[in-house]
């Protein structure tokens, strides 16, 4: 105690600080009643009879299944890149200082954003209907070349389409946030170097509006992912519309709809901890702290618990580790 | 109308690098410039001096055209800034001819305005490669002496987020030099800088000045307008209140709001 008085005197620091942490039994009582809630829920899940635990099992990796995720898996990836590089398309449009293209936009944004996906998707499906033929030629006069509309759109590609322009849609509002973000003295920094608007855009512009960008659109991802199943409706067989086919003919609706389950939670785990460190990856920069990996908050719960400052430790390392990343973007 | 109004070219004969003549620009119901009438001759360095919200900026991003000009007239090195003048009808330029001629025009911010995403060196090198399409390596040697005249050569390879304020501004001088301007705009250079760290940026300035470079200084620098300024006007109110060589101007200021203005500054 005397060393803290006398500074200049003083070689070495204070004493490390050995406080009781502050205690939270709160913690223990919650997590008791949290315990015995999910094992209540397990218990009844587990002996319900009509879940048919061995069907589950047995049809997890049925081949019709691993087929239909593989297309749920093309959907989604497909119609994502639709949505992006429509979007960014849409978003430039829309800020476009030409009327033509903003309004264009305006309306495109106005259509395929006020209607439903599912609406749309029925619509592409059905376009065979409206137009037996699609045709290149003169407009309103003689045709070069025309094919049946029917082989031009399988359904995969009416999926597609529905899918995609929607997502477009939705994406270029994303990237028009993400646009307008960016600081007005890069756009007059480009400029006054002599930059032209496609320049300043593609080069300044655009690159800076990624880190607001790619966040959301990890969580459209994720969102997609779900929204394939209403393919289902226009009869493509991917991952959800799979399920249905087999329990039309055995009956075994429950199982199959928990293997289905079980595919997408599976998914959207591994796109959510994608997401997570995306996120953490364009927070640099941004944040002075990058928030814990979930490891490193597993591991602070606990010791927060016992004694709090040893979980410092873990995000100062967490910070060093985003700096070190820094210089490569 | 007039004799100018009528004149074959939208040039105007030989002489000064910028001439204004009753610039007017508003903001909807805002009048910001009531008439600027001035002239900035070759190789000169001219300090734009006067209270915030007196125009001056304004004015200064008028002469590249990131703001238009309502009413008056304003040339660049004898050509009309944003139009093109035939008979006595003004056409307005294309985006692309106005970027064209800003090419040869530079500017500094207030804000620096470095592109964040890019290190010292890829700021400079971009518009010369990018909108002057010249090679990466000439650009890049350009570049490094143009750092290492800022004083910054160590610095090339850092982000701007890594680099202090004066710093900052003196990669943005470079940036702008890199394009070979006649003629360089400073939007208050150093008007977000830490005191200690004006004086580089001053210095890299009056380097230039000696080396004959045309400037326009928007400024709250009296000591530098006075040491490296070869005219300097007082603006208020959107009006050019006076005029003349600094030095006199600063030490024996005619007009009463020059008086009051640089009480306060001085």
């Amino acid at each position: 105690m005397n060393s803290l008085h006398k500074g200049p005197a003083a070689p070495g620091r204070p004493d490390v600080i050995k406080a009781v942490p502050v205690r939270h039994p709160g913690r223990w009582v919650g997590a008791a009643v949290i315990l015995l809630l999910t094992a209540m829920l397990i218990h009844a899940i587990v002996t319900v009879p009509a879940f048919k635990w061995d069907l589950v099992g047995h049809y997890l990796f049925d081949d019709r299944i691993l087929h239909g995720l593989v297309v749920t898996l093309e959907l989604t990836a497909l119609a994502m890149v639709m949505g992006v590089v429509g979007g960014i398309l849409l978003a430039v449009m829309r800020l476009s200082p030409n009327p033509l293209l903003s309004g264009t936009a305006w309306v495109y944004i106005w259509v395929f954003r006020g209607t439903p996906v599912l609406v749309q998707l029925v619509f592409w499906n059905f376009l065979g209907v409206l137009w037996a033929k699609l045709s290149i030629g003169i407009p309103f006069g003689p045709a070069f070349w025309s094919e049946q509309t029917n082989v031009l759109i399988p359904t995969f590609v009416a999926a597609l389409l529905g899918l995609g322009l929607n997502e477009a849609a939705y994406m270029a509002e994303i990237v028009r946030g993400g646009i307008q973000s960016v600081d007005e003295g890069q756009l007059e920094a480009s400029q006054a170097l002599g930059m032209n608007r496609f320049d300043a855009m593609r080069r300044i512009i655009l690159p800076q509006a990624m880190r607001v960008i790619i966040p959301p659109t990890g969580n459209e991802t994720i969102s997609m992912l779900k929204t394939t199943s209403l393919v289902s409706v226009i009869a493509l067989e991917e991952l959800f519309r799979a399920g249905q086919n087999i329990y039309s003919r055995n009956f075994q609706s429950i199982p199959l709809l928990i293997v289905v389950s079980l595919w997408y939670l599976f998914l959207t785990s591994i796109l959510t901890v994608g997401q997570y460190y995306i996120e953490r990856h364009y927070a640099r920069g941004s944040n002075r702290s990058l928030p814990p990996t979930p490891l490193q908050r597993l591991g602070g719960l606990f010791r927060g618990i016992k004694s709090a400052p040893a979980a410092k430790p873990a995000n100062a390392g967490g910070h060093g580790g985003g700096g070190e990343g820094g210089g490569a973007a | 109308m007039t004799d100018l109004t009528k004149s074959p070219a939208d040039t105007v004969p030989a002489g000064p690098m910028v001439k204004a003549e009753a610039v007017h620009k508003s903001y909807g119901l805002v009048e910001v410039l009531k008439g600027i009438d001035l002239e900035v001759k070759q190789g000169e360095v001219f300090c734009l001096v006067g209270p915030s919200g007196s125009g001056k900026s304004t004015f200064l991003r008028c002469i590249n055209h990131l703001e238009k000009v309502n009413a008056g007239r304003l040339w660049v090195d004898g050509e009309l800034v944003g139009y093109r003048q035939k008979g006595d009808k003004l056409y307005e330029l294309r985006d692309r001819e106005v970027a064209m001629k800003r090419r040869d025009i530079g500017m500094v911010f207030q804000r620096f305005n470095l592109f964040p995403h890019m290190t010292a060196i890829e700021n400079v090198i971009e518009a010369p490669v990018q909108v002057k399409g010249e090679s990466k390596g000439d650009a890049r040697e350009r570049a490094m002496a143009l750092l290492e005249r800022v004083g910054l050569a160590d610095k090339a390879k850092n982000y701007p987020s890594q680099l202090s304020g004066g710093q900052q501004q003196r990669v943005a001088i470079a940036r702008a030099l890199a394009m070979k301007p006649k003629l360089m705009l400073f939007d208050e250079p150093t008007s977000a800088l830490d005191p200690e760290l004006v004086g580089d940026v001053l210095d890299v300035m009056r380097g230039l000045a000696e080396e004959g470079m045309t400037m326009i200084v928007v400024t709250h620098e009296m000591g530098f307008a006075r040491e490296v300024g070869d005219a300097l006007v007082f603006m208020d109110g959107g009006v050019v209140v006076e005029s003349g060589n600094p030095r006199e101007v600063l030490t024996n200021p005619q007009h009463e709001r020059t008086r009051a203005f640089l009480s306060k500054v001085l």
